[in-house]
């Protein structure tokens, strides 16, 4: 295809932002709706586009812009389902701010706007510096996000979101040096074929892991998140749990098991161990939050750790399941962020105890919270479902010992998310004004109803959303099958029988 | 070699010195009331040997043919590439300076002096020498120029405590350091019986004597204390804090670039076959300058000190490049010095536009609380400024780290460059701290003063500079800055 369509698809936001810089608040709000609208229709042209079983990298473009790196995008199976993601959730995210930011408007949908560019230029670069660039410049749009349309606390909040994610990006920028020096190459298909010496995959490894780990986040990395979250305004908090988080996950499944699959190897017990201890602890921590969003923060950590599993459990199963979790975790923990959202929109409170009985007075939006709490359980049916039973399926054929120590997250998700709809949306109305409040209007129905739709649809039929991203998942296990760890689900080989197996054995006296 | 060749290599320095010398004789007959006309022909003298400069940037030149006057001066593609950046800054920092002068923020001496041109002009004619020296004369004399106009210039105005204290001690250090300086240069001299970079670096070769080895580490640390680096960085945030601002601005651009180029140029061709004699000093230079430059500045409430410590984070970077110690670490250097021209130049002008409607400046961070919402525009030029000082992509400030570290991790020197990397974090602590008082908090200043469009213009022109645009700048500036750092490694 000759139109060059993902850099058309980071123009359009990146023109609404410069306009909504300028522009009064009412006239911001319609133009970062109309280009992130505009974004996504890019958006289904380039899947509808996308030829699957075709090259592994498709509508690549490649320009001679810069000294030092290249602007070269493209994009595969992987990257083509995570940039749906970002466009997908980004008109919902403006619509969700449209009325509870009334102050700086522009602004904010300028840094929205922002924002998009990067994660599409993030997921699309195909050279290593470019990755790093659009990776890293996040950081901007979204302290400001925190730090000027966030809570009470913001100021420490953004702060701490800054400097974690810098100290661990710097890291991963040496080691991208170093590879780029050894391959003489920043162009990551090559990149990933390139086959570093093994002492120095150990460097490279913990570099790039001090970044994503970071990014996931996982346990003991993640108190920046809770943090940002519950400081974040509501479409600041879907756009980090839905897409940015993501960006680990997408680092680990692009940099550190193709690049470095005998240190990942090496290493997976480390991710695991880590992994295990996020799933049992940050899910108890989840169960005794009583601020909204802090749980659901922490019930992301504990979903982001069943991905770093899956993708460190080196199988076919494993991969996919970790790739399903992420979309449908941006769906669902994004779509939750959206329900506290709404009713923190008119009781201006994140504090479980002050609702209750909201099924009484808002059904409709009971009836869209328990449909995002039971896919964010992993009830079968919904999104959660599959991507979580293919990734501990695939862990299984690892280690037992991790499956089931992760298969407990759900049990436990179950338990911190029951609990959290029971005291929300069942029982009495405790207080006057949360009884008083009223169902969703058709401003959070748009919100609300295409992504439970995205959840009901990768629940039942999820080969949609697998098909794209088979062959590279294909070849990407095949990559790394040589290095694989140890498994103990393989049957172990005795020694042969001596006899066939339906042998009888006679008495020589011949009495019984 | 003859005359008339010489001269013709040296026309940028004959024409600032004939305009310095009339605009002398003008301000002394005219007075301050040709304040101004002086100060715009000065630019003009400043711009036209700037365009004397283009071809031969343009075209590279190295080798013998640019030797003037014997081996005095040598006028390579590094001398030019260091000469536009100088003439740049200094233009830019006459620009602004007026409406500092003729506002009460030059306290009861309000009013533009002729003589501040005159000394800009002289000081730029001491960088200009400096930056093209072959020789140790040539060099302190170039130096001596440029510091001598840079003393008056920092105690310009004489009735402000500040201003006289900052002129004084920078004074009193700086003469010190030459001293340090001119004691090496004799050692060096007692030890290898010559004065010009070639023979010097000749009768160095082969072990270093006791001797010699003490004239490299005088010559060094004399120019450590020039270029601001840790341990010879004290006098910074003191005299950036006094002066005149427009005056710091010069401070922090023009003598920086010709400070670091003299610096270059010393260790490559005086001590470039002593590599493992210098490189030890510079990597520990670098090191510390970026840490403590950036815990310095953590409590610092006075955006000018903060700027000064900054300034001394950035010579840090510099100096990583130069410890590269081949040709990828003297160009990513110079790229470095290119973008950090841009942006502190962009810092001071926008802290020249804080004032209220007398024309006083704000200085401190309690000051500026909440511009974003009172003076967007600056507020969002500085945003895009403290980002990109902070290394943060996708700002230009980034892609200056990127080629340092570049250079540094593919000479071998990996771990160096991760301590210094992971030590910039702590810089962007109080980058982010400039971003959070303008953004996140409530508006308390009362920056009403209308800046003129000089001001403008030049915020402007540096806030495009360090935007995403000016990574389409990267190519050529790159280019540029290979033909002179190549220039640097011939050896006639």
């Amino acid at each position: 295809m000759e139109f060059p369509i993902l850099t058309v698809m980071m123009l359009v936001p990146l023109a609404g932002a410069l306009a909504c810089l300028f522009s009064g608040a009412g006239a911001a709000r319609s133009i970062a709706l109309a280009s992130t609208l505009a974004t996504f229709g890019l958006g289904i042209l380039l899947w509808t586009n996308y030829e699957v079983g075709g090259a592994q990298w498709q509508f690549q473009e490649s320009y001679d812009l810069f000294a030092g790196f290249s602007y070269t995008l493209g994009i595969d199976g992987i990257a083509l389902m995570l940039i749906m993601l970002s466009v997908f959730l980004m008109p919902i995210c403006i619509l969700a701010s449209w009325d509870a930011i009334q102050k700086r408007v522009g602004e904010y949908m300028a840094a929205f706007l922002f924002m998009e560019v990067l994660m599409i230029g993030t997921f699309a670069a195909q050279d290593l510096f470019l990755f790093y660039i659009f990776f890293e410049a996040g950081l901007i749009p979204m302290y400001l996000i925190i730090g000027v349309w966030g809570g009470d606390n913001r100021i420490y909040a953004s702060y701490k979101f800054f400097l974690y994610t810098l100290l661990g990006s710097v890291l991963m920028l040496v080691a991208m040096f170093w590879m780029a020096a050894e391959a003489g190459t920043s162009y990551i298909p090559t990149l990933m074929e390139y086959p570093f010496p093994g002492g120095a995959q150990t460097w490279l490894w913990l570099a790039f892991f001090a970044s994503f780990a970071v990014k996931v986040p996982m346990w003991p990395f993640h108190t920046w998140l809770p943090d940002a979250h519950v400081q974040a305004p509501t479409a600041g908090s879907v756009i980090l749990a839905g897409v940015l988080l993501k960006l680990g996950g997408y680092g680990f499944i692009r940099f550190s098991l193709p690049m470095f699959p005998e240190a990942s190897a090496d290493f997976a017990w480390f991710v695991f161990v880590l992994s295990m201890v996020a799933v049992v602890y940050t899910s108890l921590v989840a169960l005794v939050q009583a601020d909204m969003k802090k749980l659901i923060a922490y019930s992301s950590v504990a979903h982001m750790a069943i991905v770093t599993v899956g993708l460190f459990a080196f199988n076919i199963q494993g991969l996919e399941g970790a790739m399903l979790i992420m979309l449908s975790h941006g769906l669902v923990s994004g779509a939750l962020f959206l329900c506290v959202g709404v009713i923190y929109d008119r009781l201006h409170t994140r504090e479980i105890e002050r609702y209750g009985g909201l099924s009484i007075n808002m059904p409709y939006y009971a009836l869209f919270f328990l449909l995002f709490t039971m896919a964010s359980i992993g009830l079968p049916g919904t999104s959660g479902f599959v991507g979580e039973f293919l990734s501990l399926a695939g862990i299984y054929q690892t280690s037992s010992l991790v499956a089931l120590i992760c298969t407990t997250g759900i049990i436990l998700g179950a338990a911190y998310m029951l609990y959290l709809y029971r005291r929300v949306a069942f029982g009495d109305q405790k207080n006057e004004d949360a009884a008083s409040m009223g169902d969703i209007r058709p401003r959070e129905w748009a919100m609300m109803a295409p992504i439970a739709a995205v959840v009901l649809w990768m629940g039942v039929y999820p080969e949609s959303f697998l098909a794209p991203m088979r062959a590279d998942i294909a070849a990407l296990d095949a990559q790394i099958a040589a290095a694989a760890p140890a498994s103990d689900a393989e049957l172990e080989a005795g020694p042969p029988r001596k006899e066939t197996a339906n042998a009888v054995t006679y008495d020589a006296e011949g009495h019984h | 070699m003859d005359f008339h060749a010489s001269f013709a290599l040296v026309a940028p320095e004959l024409l600032l010195t004939a305009a310095g010398l009339v605009l002398l004789l003008v301000s002394a007959w005219g007075g301050d009331k040709l304040a101004r006309p002086i100060a715009i022909l000065a630019a003009a003298a400043l711009f036209g040997a700037g365009i004397m400069l283009i071809p031969g940037l343009h075209f590279g030149v190295d080798g013998p043919d640019t030797f003037a006057f014997g081996t005095l001066l040598k006028v390579d593609s590094f001398a030019l590439f260091a000469k536009a950046l100088i003439f740049l800054a200094a233009i830019a920092c006459l620009m602004v300076a007026p409406a500092f002068f003729n506002s009460e923020a030059a306290g009861s001496e309000k009013g533009l002096r002729a003589e501040y041109s005159v000394l800009v002009l002289f000081a730029v004619l001491g960088m200009s020498i400096m930056v093209s020296a072959s020789d140790f004369l040539t060099l302190y004399m170039g130096l001596e120029l440029n510091s001598l106009a840079a003393y008056v210039l920092a105690a310009i105005l004489r009735q402000d405590q500040r201003s006289a204290e900052a002129g004084l001690k920078y004074f009193v250090l700086g003469a010190l350091a030459s001293g340090i300086l001119l004691y090496g240069i004799s050692l060096l001299y007692g030890f290898t019986g010559a004065t010009d970079f070639r023979s010097v670096r000749a009768a160095l070769e082969g072990d270093l004597s006791t001797g010699q080895l003490f004239g490299l580490i005088f010559v060094m640390s004399g120019l450590a204390f020039k270029i601001a680096a840790v341990p010879f960085h004290m006098w910074t945030p003191d005299v950036y804090e006094g002066a005149p601002t427009p005056v710091t601005a010069f401070f922090s651009t023009a003598p920086k670039v010709a400070a670091v180029a003299l610096t270059a140029r010393v260790v490559f061709e005086v001590f470039g076959g002593q590599v493992d004699a210098w490189q030890q000093i510079v990597m520990f230079a670098a090191l510390a300058s970026i840490v403590f430059g950036a815990l310095g500045a953590i409590g610092q409430e006075n955006l000018k000190r903060l700027l000064a410590y900054s300034s001394i984070n950035n010579i840090g970077f510099i100096l990583l490049g130069l410890a590269v110690a081949d040709v990828a670490g003297a160009s990513a250097m110079l790229v470095y010095l290119f973008i950090y021209v841009a942006m502190s130049l962009g810092s001071f002008v926008a802290l020249l536009m804080l004032r209220d409607e007398d024309g006083n400046l704000y200085e401190k961070f309690a000051d500026i609380r909440g511009l974003a919402v009172t003076q967007p525009g600056i507020a969002w030029c500085l945003l895009f400024l403290m980002f990109s000082l902070a290394g943060i992509p996708p700002l230009l400030g980034f892609y200056s780290k990127f080629v340092v570290f570049q250079a540094t991790v593919e000479a071998g020197l990996v771990a160096f460059a991760a301590i210094a990397i992971a030590a910039s974090v702590i810089g962007a602590f109080y980058y982010i701290k400039f971003v959070k008082v303008m953004f996140f908090d409530e508006p308390a200043g009362v920056v009403t003063g209308k800046s003129g469009n000089a001001h403008w213009v030049l915020l402007a022109l540096t806030a495009l500079i360090i935007s995403p645009l000016g990574y389409l700048l990267t190519p050529s500036i790159t280019d540029l800055a290979d033909k002179a750092a190549s220039a640097l490694f011939v050896i006639p």
